[in-house]
């Protein structure tokens, strides 16, 4: 009797145990579906958001890194050896002879430089002409093909430059001119070609951008089309076409492929328009396969250089831009 | 003043001169490696390995070495690109010093010249994080080189939404990011993708950058932890080394057709956005 008792009793708790347990797992899900609830609506209104919006700075951030780490490893790889070779030695002795531990870079730089102007020298008047041309003259279906064509130009490798100049340009040199036609001229063509559409886009915009209101008011007074291009449209566009000019020059500066392929890359000052040249960029990507200690070090010490320059027509350009917009203002 | 009149004429011509110079370069470069190229061009050049250092045999590998890159490169930047134009353009106060920040350094990462990232790429990602010559290397350092690319675009794109279209959202109770999510980034595609198909067009093109951290292995690469060469590498070392120029004709050829079809596709794409956007 008494187990049977006892059983039930122990049936009746056990089912009581069960039902409070079942009203405590009720209660503990509801009160979970209760914070789900409230994770749900908080999740789509709050924690995603900051979540997401902390991400997308992360990818901003991670940029500024990207150009910090840059800066910091080009530097601390080519500063060392600048130090110890002296900054005027480096930049200005003409001795390249990485063997016997000599590092002048004076050709290259010099180099550089001659190949940059010489291909700004014919390049920026023809782009300039085209931009007048795209943004005033021509009418506009003939305007919407240029504008393909030049981005087209600009969309061209420069490994393909420098293929063609090697395989047309030098040629039509050496057999016309003299010389081996692997040469400043083929480079300063080659690379002309290459800031074509940095030049023609830049300046174009910017013709594109004076206000029509100048223009109609000029022609309404009686000046030709010329006449208002030359006097007024140019003068108000004259930061917009500064600012293609300095990027054409940073491009132009930091080339490489095109002209290695062309040039020659004697490291000495070319003394005519058909002699080789040697930029800096040329060496570095000349040597870097085969240089170690010291001499790597100086391949490093030249992109350091490079470096400097390319941030300093940076600041030219910002310079440019903020006195363009003065000059807007008033 | 018939004086200026002809000074006008004159002046006319010589700007329909520039314009026609300037088609005539295109032609002259494009028209030349096609006429070259396409003799080369056959199923066994795409199709084989190159042999003896590419003298004889196809361009197979590089096809796949620059595929890799450009993809992989892409795949890193992308995210990143497009995350710092939203952050720029939606969350970030305009006036404030690290939106000035961000587009400077935008502005100088584009200005940096391809063989100082080749420079970085080499010290950085081959030596000190010892990926040593490997397509992780050549894509990592193509992807901070397309970046500003992708970043600008999609951050134009994006400034091209109308305004209507985010107060519309917002007013119905969407919160911020699922505004951006599904209005703003869906109307600002095109341009986005755009920012991508160019980026795509400068990574296939590169070479200097590509030279010094992916190396100039011919193996077929199978891993991104390979050493790979990419089509550009290799039309620059089959012309400098004077090996065949019929295969650098025929890699030119590729290149360009390649080219071409990219800037179709940009093309395409940003008509699509002016549609849209108008």
């Amino acid at each position: 009797m008494n187990g049977i008792i006892e059983g039930k009793i122990t049936a009746v708790k056990q089912h009581n145990n069960r039902e409070e347990k079942s009203q405590i797992l009720q209660a503990k899900a509801g009160r979970w579906e209760r914070i789900l609830v409230i994770l749900r609506k908080s999740k789509a209104r709050f924690i995603p958001e900051i979540l997401v919006e902390k991400l997308l700075m992360l990818s901003a951030v991670v940029s500024i890194m990207a150009l910090l780490l840059i800066s910091v490893f080009i530097f601390s790889r080519g500063v060392p050896l600048i130090a110890s070779v002296g900054l005027g030695d480096f930049l200005f002795s003409l001795e390249w002879k990485p063997i016997q531990g000599k590092f002048g870079i004076g050709a290259m730089f010099v180099g550089s430089l001659l190949l940059t102007s010489a291909s700004l020298a014919w390049a920026v008047p023809l782009g300039l002409l085209t931009a007048i041309f795209m943004a005033e003259i021509a009418p506009p279906p003939v305007g919407r093909i240029m504008t393909r064509m030049v981005s087209l130009l600009a969309g061209i490798p420069s490994v393909v430059y420098g293929f063609f100049g090697l395989v047309i340009i030098v040629p039509l040199i050496r057999n016309y001119l003299g010389g081996t036609g692997m040469s400043v001229l083929a480079g300063a063509i080659i690379l002309g070609i290459m800031i074509l559409p940095t030049i023609i886009n830049i300046s174009r915009d910017a013709i594109q951008a004076v206000p029509l209101v100048y223009k109609e008011s000029s022609l309404a007074l009686g000046a030709s089309h010329y006449q208002t291009i030359g006097r007024l449209i140019l003068p108000a566009a004259s930061s917009g076409i500064i600012t293609a000019v300095v990027l054409a020059m940073g491009r132009a500066i930091g080339e490489t492929m095109a002209v290695v392929m062309v040039t020659g890359n004697a490291a000495i000052i070319p003394d005519s328009l058909l002699a080789p040249l040697r930029t800096m960029t040329s060496n570095i990507v000349l040597e870097m396969g085969y240089a170690a200690g010291d001499h790597q070090a100086a391949l490093f010490a030249t992109g350091a250089i490079l470096f400097i320059f390319i941030l300093l027509l940076n600041l030219l350009l910002n310079f440019i831009r903020r006195a363009g917009k003065r000059y807007a203002g008033n | 003043m018939p004086g200026t009149r002809i000074g006008e004429k004159a002046l006319t011509c010589l700007l329909y001169l520039s314009a026609l110079i300037i088609i005539g370069i295109l032609l002259a470069i494009v028209g030349y490696i096609v006429y070259k190229g396409l003799a080369m061009i056959n199923l066994d050049f795409i199709m084989q390995a190159p042999r003896r250092a590419g003298k004889e045999g196809g361009i197979s590998s590089t096809i796949v070495g620059t595929l890799y890159l450009t993809v992989l490169s892409l795949a890193i930047a992308a995210p990143l690109g497009v995350g710092t134009a939203i952050h720029l353009e939606e969350y970030a106060q305009k006036e404030s010093y690290f939106a000035y920040l961000v587009t400077l350094t935008a502005e100088t990462l584009a200005a940096i010249p391809s063989i100082i990232y080749g420079l970085f790429g080499f010290v950085f990602f081959v030596i000190y994080l010892k990926l040593g010559w490997s397509i992780w290397s050549g894509s990592l350092t193509l992807a901070i080189m397309v970046w500003p690319t992708i970043t600008r675009t999609a951050q134009e794109a994006i400034l091209s939404v109308p305004r209507e279209y985010r107060e519309n959202s917002l007013a119905l109770g969407a919160s911020k990011w699922q505004t951006i999510r599904k209005i703003v980034i869906p109307a600002a595609i095109p341009g986005i993708v755009t920012g991508m198909i160019l980026a795509l067009g400068r990574a296939i093109g590169e070479t200097a950058a590509v030279l010094l951290t992916a190396g100039t292995s011919l193996g077929m690469p199978l891993s991104p932890a390979d050493p790979a060469r990419s089509m550009s590498v290799h039309l620059y070392m089959l012309a400098m080394e004077g090996l065949s120029m019929e295969r650098a004709f025929g890699t030119a050829f590729l290149i360009i057709i390649l080219l071409l079809f990219i800037n179709y596709l940009a093309n395409r794409s940003m008509s699509l956005l002016s549609h849209n956007g108008g």
